[in-house]
């Protein structure tokens, strides 16, 4: 699976699962942008065939929903949905 | 990489935003007041539209088969039973007075949508069978607002809330 990688500062091992259209998948690329942290994404729906089902079965790994944003913290925290305190508390932010 | 679809133009976004606030409110529903947030939402149905050919939720993934799709083509069959429960429907773009007004803040809530296979199982009775069942006529209701009528066939639009004739389910 392909990840796009924001340069920012390192505080984990930080991968984004998004949608190109989704309002808070955008909310959460800007929220990890603000907070100045390097990070990867891919957006899904930008995906096509096999590219795309890769990244569905990744993303249902972490997320059985298969919902979007999910944000995966060091290989070890999903975090469903928006949710910046979550995400700070996990990076120790 | 699937080739992404050209962004729509600022005045389109502007069309379709003004048009969708005026069909919304006058069905008695709001959208977002944030209207930065709301038109990057309205900007994401129209992509979806250029893509697809409906306007599929911007927060979901949609496979491109309408069929498949039709719970999720905005309205949502969602929407009301997520504006009653959390104040604002899956993406943000719909929400209460309490959410309009700034006095419940808006936050990102769960998916209601079932996995694919138990929709599967749940899926509404679409039947186009018109035999009765108690009543004089068949009844059908509005998956997305909960219309109900009384008559042959169901109606080419919702007159409440406006969505096509493939949302409606037989209801009795």
């Amino acid at each position: 699976m392909e990840l796009e990688r924001v340069k920012g500062r390192k505080a984990g091992d930080i991968v984004l699962f998004a949608l190109s259209t989704c309002g808070w998948c955008k909310k959460t690329k800007k929220f990890l942008q603000d907070l100045g942290v390097e990070y990867e994404y891919v957006n899904v729906d930008l995906l096509e065939g096999e590219e795309e089902e890769e990244a569905m079965d990744e993303l249902k790994r972490w997320n059985p929903d298969g919902s979007f944003p999910v944000v995966v913290i060091n290989n070890m925290h999903a975090i469903v949905g928006y949710d910046p305190d979550e995400i700070k508390e996990r990076l120790g932010l | 990489m699937k080739k992404a679809a050209n962004p729509p133009r600022p005045e389109e976004i502007d069309a379709a935003y003004i048009t969708l606030k005026r069909e919304t409110e006058s069905a008695g529903y709001l959208l977002n007041a944030d209207e930065e947030f709301t038109r990057d939402l309205v900007a994401g149905l129209l992509i979806n539209e250029q893509r697809f050919g409906y306007r599929a939720c911007p927060c979901r993934l949609a496979s491109g088969n309408r069929d498949q799709d039709r719970d999720i083509i905005c309205p949502c069959d969602y929407r009301d039973p997520d504006i009653a429960e959390y104040g604002t429907c899956y993406c943000g773009l719909y929400v209460n007075e309490a959410v309009f007004s700034g006095s419940q803040p808006l936050r990102s809530i769960p998916e209601r949508r079932p996995p694919a296979a138990q929709r599967f199982l749940n899926a509404p009775h679409r039947t186009t069978d018109t035999r009765t069942v108690g009543f004089p006529l068949p009844v059908w209701r509005c998956t997305v607002c909960g219309y109900l009528c009384g008559r042959e066939h169901p109606p080419e639009k919702c007159p409440i809330c406006k969505v096509s004739r493939d949302r409606f389910e037989r209801f009795a």
